[in-house]
């Protein structure tokens, strides 16, 4: 019955800047795998009186990411203040944006489609909770490494349609902010987070939902198609019994691979936002950004279109070339280098999966053309083996004949074997069909 | 004592660093049991400091403060010396830095004697507030000291020490100030930084101080004004020498007195008489006065009760028990209220009746004073609409303790400079006359406040200590 129905999605992603220092102050912004609680000062451990100064370079970049997601950076922009409790929350509020974010009215292209970006906004990150026991009981200790460490939240509108279309955009996201250079965005590791927002409408109706569910806790690409299918369903099949979907943060339960409900409605918070007393007010002119938007390379939906149309390699392989600069990189230096097809180093390149950070271009150009002369054998030789094999396969050959086509592998298979393993497949694939007229 | 004469008997050899701090603790031994001036006396390193500052003394080795005794309020944080607020919820809280005044302050090489009593977190125009001791006033001890700065003026008053830091976030310089008869400065916003004083409401409060003469005042703001990376509110605007500019001339200054004041409700005909004393004696020395008006007046104290609270609400939210300090039912009475007020204020469906709309008023009072120092220098009115009050006269009505402060808090709506002088007495009580002035202009209040007290020695006039 599912099919009745149409998701409507909206994503909002976390991202933790690589920046050296924290948002407010000087511990190190790179926290993970640190000892707990060697990385903190009056500033982030929110001790009284300790005061916050921005990170410029944590700035710098959001609005960098905020252009190459096509948004438009306002004039003035400020801080706020989003109260709210919890142990993880050394000041009681956390440092927020809330109505003149960085970047406004972006938008991303997935195939057909412009997914709207409605805001890229620069805050802090939280302390981290350990549920631990200690000499035998059981205790929740904070670990404050992670507090302060500048996050960038990209919010889109509720555009998706189709759980490709989320797993596209993310995807496409996180290879855009490697781009920029500004964060790992490694999801394993958090320094990337999703949250879906989901609801379901019957197809053809076009206003939104009254209600959204809302996702925490997925830590994968994998588990975000997994629980974002998992919440179609379930809410298809409410509506389905004619059910009403409440309001609600739901999260993902990897075991069980369910979402579990979190928060109700009725226990949203009202975070209290004001404009933050201790940051004055930010203003940004056309100059300084226009040199932001300097700093942007080549960006990979371009880098993809122009490596397709320069040296003709597919749209699959320009997809995967494109993975991180880095890698493009690569592949056009060995073309530079060498007087092998772009097509082939292409396919050579994303079909053995080289470690470009130890070996180098040249390197591995070597081993191609070793590779191509290794396979290399006299066409003579060929003709001899597919005789060789047509003459002890000929019920093979029989079938052939009369129509079954797929033995043609199998002789191929033969007569590379024949070859103890050299020749070309396509060269034996064409002289075979020649012989078998 | 004033720091001034302090300073010239430690280079002439008249008594030592160490004496002169013995001194003030014995006075804090002496009084200090019925005064409640100081939470925290910090003898044994005042004392090793003041042997330290001998010796520098003798190495002839210069420092604007060097030697000097000061009592910190308690909202400084002070590396390895208990810090409280004046409250209970952190009775037991050891900062592991210093504020970065108390840093200015110490390397000018002034000795941290103690940290004075105050209404807690500052919440208060008494001192009444404090989770400890109320401190009383030398002048009359069944009379307030103004607040919050209480201990901090008393201290100075008393002779404990001789200057006294505070922050002023509607009055809290100002007030003690006047009713303890001394020199309260509250700067401009943005002039001093903020970094490691415990916030009350972060876009009014400034850090200021309390000392016997203008000339004391102008050396401690010399020493503690300026930009600091650790306070994205600081201005990075020159600081000149203030004490250098005592002495300039002052005729033909324009001082305007703004209507409002001296039309409102409740200032009583004795305070009314010393002010206009005072402004004939200012007129002696060729200046004008002026009448203006700041229309938007009869708004600000409403305005200032729904921005502070608010902030206050947000700024004690970290005060939560988790990794130090007390559990939140701990507050007192006055913390409560004014979390209670500012979480209403900022509440959804709230928030634009409240918030935003105390922030529209905010501007329009800015602009008030915007638009009169267009046509004066500075600004003069009372200190207080009263004399001191009598400990316990107005605890049960908060709202008429909030009215303590009706001349003082436009000022840090606006966010800029005034400097309480004390101008006379009622009877034994001390009454003082604020200076306002356009931001940045502390010079210039400065300059003219050294004119008047040149004229007007009220600051020698010391409590009686007998009757104690």
């Amino acid at each position: 019955m599912t099919n009745t129905y149409e998701p409507v999605i909206g994503l909002e992603v976390h991202v933790e800047l690589k920046t050296n220092s924290k948002m407010f102050c000087g511990c190190p912004a790179d926290h993970f795998g640190k000892i707990p609680n060697t990385q903190t000062c009056p500033v982030c451990l929110g001790l009284p009186g300790a005061l916050p100064v921005p990170n410029k370079r944590a700035i710098d970049w959001c609005i960098k990411l905020g252009l190459a997601l096509n948004c438009t950076i306002p004039k003035e922009s400020k801080f706020d203040r989003k109260n709210y409790f919890y142990p993880d929350l050394a000041k009681g509020y956390q440092i927020s944006q809330y109505d003149k974010p960085l970047c406004v009215n972006g938008w991303m292209q997935i195939n057909e489609r412009k997914i709207r970006i409605r805001r890229v906004h620069q805050e802090e990150d939280t302390g981290k909770l350990q549920h631990t026991i200690v000499n035998n009981e059981r205790l929740t200790l904070v670990d404050f490494n992670r507090c302060g460490v500048p996050l960038v939240e990209i919010v889109t509108d509720p555009d998706f349609h189709t759980i490709d279309e989320v797993d596209q955009y993310v995807k496409k996201l996180q290879r855009i902010i490697r781009y920029l250079d500004i964060s790992n965005a490694d999801m394993e590791k958090g320094s990337m987070r999703l949250e879906p927002s989901i609801s379901v409408r019957p197809v053809g109706i076009v206003a939104l939902p009254n209600y959204r569910v809302e996702l925490k806790n997925i830590n994968s690409f994998r588990f975000v198609r997994k629980a974002i299918e998992y919440e179609i369903n379930r809410q298809s099949e409410m509506l389905d019994k004619k059910e009403t979907i409440v309001q609600q943060t739901r999260g993902w339960n990897e075991s069980k691979n369910v979402t579990l409900p979190q928060r109700e409605k009725e226990e949203a918070h009202d975070y209290r936002y004001f404009p933050e007393p201790d940051i004055p007010p930010m203003q940004f002119t056309d100059e300084f950004v226009g040199s932001i938007r300097k700093q942007i390379p080549e960006l990979p939906d371009e880098k993809k279109q122009r490596l397709m149309e320069k040296y003709t390699v597919s749209e699959g392989t320009a997809e995967i070339l494109t993975q991180s600069i880095p890698l493009a990189d690569y592949f056009e230096q060995m073309v530079a280098m060498s007087q092998i097809s772009a097509t082939v180093l292409a396919n050579a390149l994303v079909n053995q999966s080289v470690d470009i950070q130890h070996v180098r271009p040249e390197e591995f150009l070597d081993s191609i053309n070793k590779k191509q002369e290794e396979k290399h054998v006299d066409s003579g030789l060929v003709m001899i083996a597919i005789e060789t094999v047509l003459t002890s396969n000929l019920k093979a050959v029989e079938d052939y004949k009369k129509g079954k086509t797929t033995v043609l592998m199998y002789l191929v298979g033969m007569v590379k074997r024949e070859l103890k393993g050299k020749g070309d497949a396509t060269i034996i694939e064409q002289e075979l069909k020649k012989r078998l007229v | 004592m004033t720091i001034k004469d302090a300073i010239h008997a430690l280079q002439t050899k008249k008594f030592s660093s160490k004496e002169l701090v013995q001194g003030c603790l014995d006075q804090i031994q002496k009084y200090d049991n019925h005064l409640h001036a100081f939470l925290t006396v910090d003898d044994k390193n005042a004392l090793s400091g003041a042997e330290n500052a001998d010796s520098l003394l003798h190495q002839g080795i210069k420092k604007p403060l060097l030697g000097i005794p000061i009592a910190l309020k308690d909202l400084f944080s002070t590396n390895q010396l208990r810090t409280t607020a004046g409250s209970k919820i952190i009775d037991n809280y050891i900062p592991p830095f210093d504020a970065s005044v108390v840093t200015k302050l110490k390397d000018a090489g002034a000795i941290v004697i103690g940290k004075t009593n105050e209404d807690a977190w500052g919440h208060g125009s008494s001192g009444e507030n404090t989770d400890y001791e109320p401190t009383r006033n030398p002048y009359d001890t069944t009379r307030v000291p103004g607040g919050s700065s209480s201990g901090a003026a008393v201290a100075v008053a008393a002779g404990m020490s001789l200057a006294g830091t505070g922050t002023d976030t509607g009055s809290s310089v100002r007030l003690p100030a006047a009713f303890c008869n001394l020199v309260g400065i509250k700067p401009t916003y943005g002039r001093v930084s903020r970094y490691g004083i415990l916030s009350m409401a972060s876009s009014f409060d400034t850090i200021g101080h309390m000392t016997k003469t203008v000339y004391d005042n102008a050396l401690l703001s010399e020493v503690t004004a300026g930009f600091d990376t650790k306070d994205a509110t600081t201005v990075d605007v020159p600081v000149p020498s203030y004490t250098q500019a005592l002495g300039n001339k002052v005729r033909g200054i324009r001082i305007g007195i703004p209507k409002e004041y001296f039309e409102a409700q409740g200032m009583q005909k004795e305070i009314q008489e010393t002010i206009q004393a005072a402004m004939k004696d200012f007129e002696s020395l060729g200046i004008q006065f002026k009448e203006i008006s700041l229309p938007h007046t009869s708004y600000a104290m409403a305005c200032y009760y729904i921005l502070v609270p608010s902030e206050v609400s947000s700024n004690l939210a970290r005060y939560d028990g988790v990794r130090f300090g007390h559990s939140r039912n701990q507050f007192g009475a006055e913390a409560k209220r004014r979390i209670m007020l500012g979480t209403h204020a900022l509440s959804a469906g709230y928030y634009d009746a409240f918030y935003k709309k105390a922030a529209q008023v905010r501007t329009c009072i800015k602009n008030d004073f915007e638009e009169a120092f267009k046509q004066v220098d500075v600004m003069m009115m009372p200190s207080s609409p009263t004399i001191p009050f009598k400990i316990g006269e107005k605890t049960s009505d908060p709202l008429s303790m909030y009215l303590s402060d009706i001349f003082l808090c436009p000022v840090n709506i606006a966010g800029i400079p005034g400097l309480s002088v004390p101008c006379g007495f009622v009877g034994t009580l001390p009454v003082g006359i604020q200076i306002v002035g356009p931001q940045f202009s502390e010079e210039q209040l400065y300059v003219l406040a050294d004119a008047y007290e040149k004229i007007n020695t009220w600051y020698t006039q010391v409590p009686n200590m007998k009757a104690i």
